[in-house]
């Protein structure tokens, strides 16, 4: 009798993956998107309109998301890389570049996102959204300057044990770098040295080097953190004491961008998508979410209000000549970040 | 010299130690299932009894998702192990010993002695391999589904589904065998017919543990997954590290709970009977 | 023996094999031969970008405890990679003589209940054991975290004034591991408890012997197989933990498990993640082989 039931049950499982399988045929979408970014509603809205379902897959770094494309049998259809990636996941052929034909509202990308030197012509990608990377700082806790990366390179005493630092590669280094007087993707020993020995001795005093600031500082188990302006924004809603510092050595801009990857299994429904986030409506839906600026001109009539007063997202004056947007490093000066970066994760 | 009250087997605070035991093992679990209830979203104010957070993880198409995911994954799993498994132990036991048996019992236990995050790294590997030599060849459709996690589960989930099963065909009295075999039943009648119903609560239990195994794995799955794949126990590592909320805690309780459904019945079905 | 007996024992020994070939088939493909894999990927050179390029190198092997300075390519003793081992080592062994201490007990507690009652103990004690290992570090995490049950208690009590910061430290995951891996521990200290005579500790006191004295003499010398065996599922998992120290270590206090997911991702050394995971392996092949030559030394015992 107990056989008869695990029949039952295999049937019933066997039914179950039919049927599921029977939903892909309606359209189904593999999106690998960064955590915490995309708006459920707008998935919403997507199958509404075209009846496709989006399935979202988090990942939290941009290393990751490249080495799990790169071992291959992934299964996604687009991946949202930041601006740097783009041009390492084009250039080894992990993606294609897009059919533009298809994608009529490819014109509405604002002018200023249009033709960017990661990719000129925005061939092989679409704008997401796009930001900076500062320090979010409870200032209940410290109430100092908060406008210097020396707030988490030499921790003041209220801050030590509780800062964290995101551990996203390339904008850390990149911020340690700025600090110590170099530029981005320098190759220049002298300046790398000094970035290594600096991180190295300020890693004990942060508490950790971990994701999920958003939800940790709005809950105040850390009391700082290196951290993205949107998600900033999203804790200082929680927390009001939070304030977003823009460091005047220099701070990192960055745009994540939605391609289209070759082992793609649902072009169509990629090219549908993208069309679809294309739009300004659409990609204000996207920035209300997360709550960063995106690249599409017209979206502004759609977006919180909120948004178009905060100090995380419309970069006050004093501080926008200090941002830097990371240029595409060379093989070399990536191998020593990487190094870098390798050493200080131990 | 020994006062009749002495008590030969206490040991002093044994039994004291033994009870902090036990509350400090249920008391982090209390306290998650508690806070599944909590009204407020802070994990530490009570803010008065609600089921919201079971409501929201339930219309969470992702927890929906990576549940049913798992559900199959682990019935497929349990399904196939123990099938093999049953077969192994059929193979390896009341027979005389021959030569590559302790070979045999070394591949069925080495699951239990790797540790997982070796297991998972290998076949992260591996199967990156062969996913890439299908899609040369031109079978890229072969290199989704959920096929690979159901090979990778069955795996690990045979030493499981082996153990209660060989332990009962051991305890299995002959005699019975030896009777029917006595009436003129071929072996596969016997097997049908005296072997196998007799076995049955083994195979049960072992296909029950062999499930509950399959269902709460976290690391190997974590490496053998591919795009929107997430089973529950790795989308719970995924939102652990960002979110916090109380939805995880109805998650968790929800899973909880299955688990001991699914072992009290076990336990129910291997109680030696008196 | 008579040929049609031999005939009989071969086919014996033709269906054991002929049976256990499904099982090994799976557990070829997706269990014992990946890791050959692995070791071939251990002797090869990393990717650019990730992945492998099929060159041979022992750079792998190499760079378990030596790396490259940056800066002046010299080679030197990789203090960082030290640091890991070590604290892994040094919490395998902590977790392990830990839960012992408080495990002991409790497995002795649980044997010496009456029958009746003692299949519930049971049941209590392994329903921890087969509750998935995330929700259970999620609970301590809960429990450890700044407004968890701990500082409520404590803050609440009035032993601290501000709440202890425990999480993201060392402490944090020797605690985690300690209360995951607790019933790992009782389980086989139980089974060896179980057997144990109750008479002889009545000899003993008898002989005028004390307590402690029973304790040490008597109990732990016959129960030694189940120590040995509550050791090693405690030591072997906890020495490979992945999940415990990734909740609680908050990024910084890596552990072997980590280390190596490390070179998965943004380390993109793949053979050195390969060399590790061996060397994961090895010392886990070891301390079985201790297990079994102490077990089989201990059943020689009268």
């Amino acid at each position: 009798m107990k056989r008869l039931a695990m029949k039952r049950l295999m049937t019933a499982t066997a039914l179950l993956m039919a049927t599921t399988g029977l939903g892909s045929a309606e359209g189904v979408l593999q999106l690998y998107n960064w955590g915490n970014y995309t708006s459920p509603e707008l998935l919403e809205k997507f199958k509404a309109e075209t009846g496709i379902t989006v399935t979202v897959t988090d990942y939290d770094s941009n290393d990751v998301a490249l080495a799990k494309i790169e071992a291959g049998g992934h299964g996604f259809d687009l991946v949202v890389p930041s601006a740097n990636y783009v041009t390492i996941f084009a250039d080894k052929g992990l993606t294609v570049p897009l059919d533009l034909a298809r994608l009529p509202s490819h014109a509405n990308i604002a002018p200023e996102w249009k033709d960017v030197a990661w990719d000129p012509g925005r061939t092989n990608s679409i704008p997401w959204q796009w930001g900076s990377v500062g320090i979010a700082v409870d200032t209940a806790v410290y109430s100092g300057d908060i406008n210097t990366s020396a707030v988490w390179l030499e921790v003041p005493d209220e801050l030590k044990g509780k800062i964290n630092v995101v551990p996203e590669m390339t904008d850390v280094i990149s911020l340690a770098t700025l600090y110590y007087g170099g530029e981005p993707c320098s190759e220049d020993l002298e300046v790398l040295k000094k970035v290594r020995d600096g991180l190295l001795a300020a890693k004990p005093n942060w508490i950790a080097m971990d994701y999920g600031a958003t939800e940790k500082m709005s809950n105040k188990d850390w009391a700082a953190s290196v951290n993205w302006n949107g998600s900033t924004m999203r804790i200082r809603e929680a927390l009001p004491t939070v304030a977003y510092g823009y460091p005047k050595e220099g701070y990192t801009l960055w745009m994540d961008s939605v391609m289209l990857l070759k082992d793609a299994q649902n072009v169509d429904e990629a090219y549908t998508f993208m069309e679809f986030i294309l739009k300004p409506e659409n990609a204000a839906m996207i920035s209300n979410f997360a709550k960063y600026a995106n690249g599409i001109a017209g979206s502004e009539p759609f977006m919180d209000p909120a948004m178009a007063t905060a100090p995380e997202v419309v970069i006050p004056e004093e501080h926008k000549a200090n941002g830097v947007f990371l240029p595409v490093c060379s093989e070399k000066a990536r191998e020593y970040m990487t190094a870098i970066w390798t050493e200080l994760q131990k | 010299m020994a006062e009749r009250g002495f008590q030969v087997a206490r040991l002093p605070g044994f039994a004291t130690t033994a009870v902090i035991v036990f509350i400090a093992l249920y008391l982090p679990i209390f306290t998650l299932v508690a806070y599944s209830f909590n009204a407020s979203t802070s994990l530490a104010v009570w803010g008065g009894f609600s089921l919201d957070w079971y409501a929201k993880a339930w219309d969470n198409s992702q927890v929906k998702d990576a549940t049913i995911r798992s559900l199959i994954i682990a019935s497929f799993a349990a399904v196939i192990s123990t099938t093999v498994a049953t077969m192994a132990a059929l193979g390896t036991t009341r027979r005389r010993a021959f030569k590559g048996q302790t070979f045999i019992y070394v591949m069925i236990n080495q699951p239990l002695m790797v540790p997982e995050i070796v297991t998972a790294v290998a076949l992260m590997i591996v199967f990156g391999l062969v996913k890439v030599w299908l899609t040369s060849i031109g079978m890229g459709s072969l290199t989704t589904g959920l096929g690979y996690l159901i090979l990778a589960h069955s795996a690990f989930c045979i030493p499981f589904a082996y153990l209660p099963i060989r332990a009962r065909l051991e305890g299995m009295d002959l005699t019975l065998e030896t009777a029917a075999a006595d009436l003129y039943a071929t072996p596969w009648q016997t097997f049908r017919r005296v072997t196998l119903p007799l076995l049955a609560p083994g195979m049960i239990a072992g296909a029950m543990l062999a499930f509950v195994i399959s269902l709460d794995d976290v690391v190997i799955t974590e490496f053998v997954k591919s795009g929107g794949q997430d089973t529950l126990p790795t989308y719970m590592l995924g939102q652990m590290r960002r979110q916090l909320t109380p939805e995880i805690n109805a998650v968790s309780t929800m899973l909880l709970g299955l688990t001991v459904v699914l072992l009290t019945a076990f336990f129910l079905l291997t109680r030696k009977k008196t | 023996m008579s040929p049609a007996e031999d005939d009989a024992i071969r086919a014996s020994a033709r269906n054991g094999w002929l049976l256990s070939t499904p099982a090994l088939v799976i557990l070829t493909l997706a269990a014992a031969g990946p890791l050959l894999i692995v070791v071939v990927y251990s002797f090869l050179s990393p990717g650019q970008h990730g992945n492998v390029v099929w060159d041979f190198s022992t750079d792998g092997w190499v760079g378990i405890l030596w790396s490259k300075d940056i800066f002046t390519e010299e080679w030197a003793l990789a203090d960082a990679h030290l640091a890991i081992f070590w604290r892994s080592l040094w919490l395998s062994l902590m977790t392990t003589a830990f839960t012992f201490l408080v495990g002991f007990p409790t497995a002795w507690f649980i044997a010496t209940r009456p029958a009746k009652e003692r299949a519930l103990w049971l049941f209590l004690i392994t329903i921890p054991f087969w509750t998935n290992l995330l929700i259970r570090t999620y609970a301590i995490n809960e429990v450890l975290r700044k407004e968890g049950l701990m500082n409520t208690v404590l803050l609440g009590l009035g032993i601290t004034d501000t709440p202890i910061e425990v999480l993201y430290t060392q402490t944090a995951i020797f605690i985690g591991m300690t209360y995951v891996y607790l019933p790992l521990m009782v389980l086989p200290l139980f089974a060896a408890i179980d057997r144990f005579d109750m008479k002889l500790l009545e000899a003993g006191y008898d002989l005028y012997a004390s307590r402690m004295q029973v304790l040490r003499r008597v109990i732990l010398p016959i129960v030694k197989p189940g120590i040995i065996a509550g050791s090693i599922l405690v030591f072997v998992p906890s020495l490979g933990a992945y999940v415990t120290p990734r909740v609680l270590g908050g990024g910084k206090q890596m552990m072997i498990g980590n280390f190596i997911e490390l070179q998965f991702l943004q380390g993109k050394n793949w053979p050195l993640g390969a060399a590790l995971s061996m060397l994961l392996l090895m010392i886990v092949m070891v301390a079985l082989l201790v297990y079994v030559r102490y077990a089989n030394k201990g059943s020689s015992h009268g």
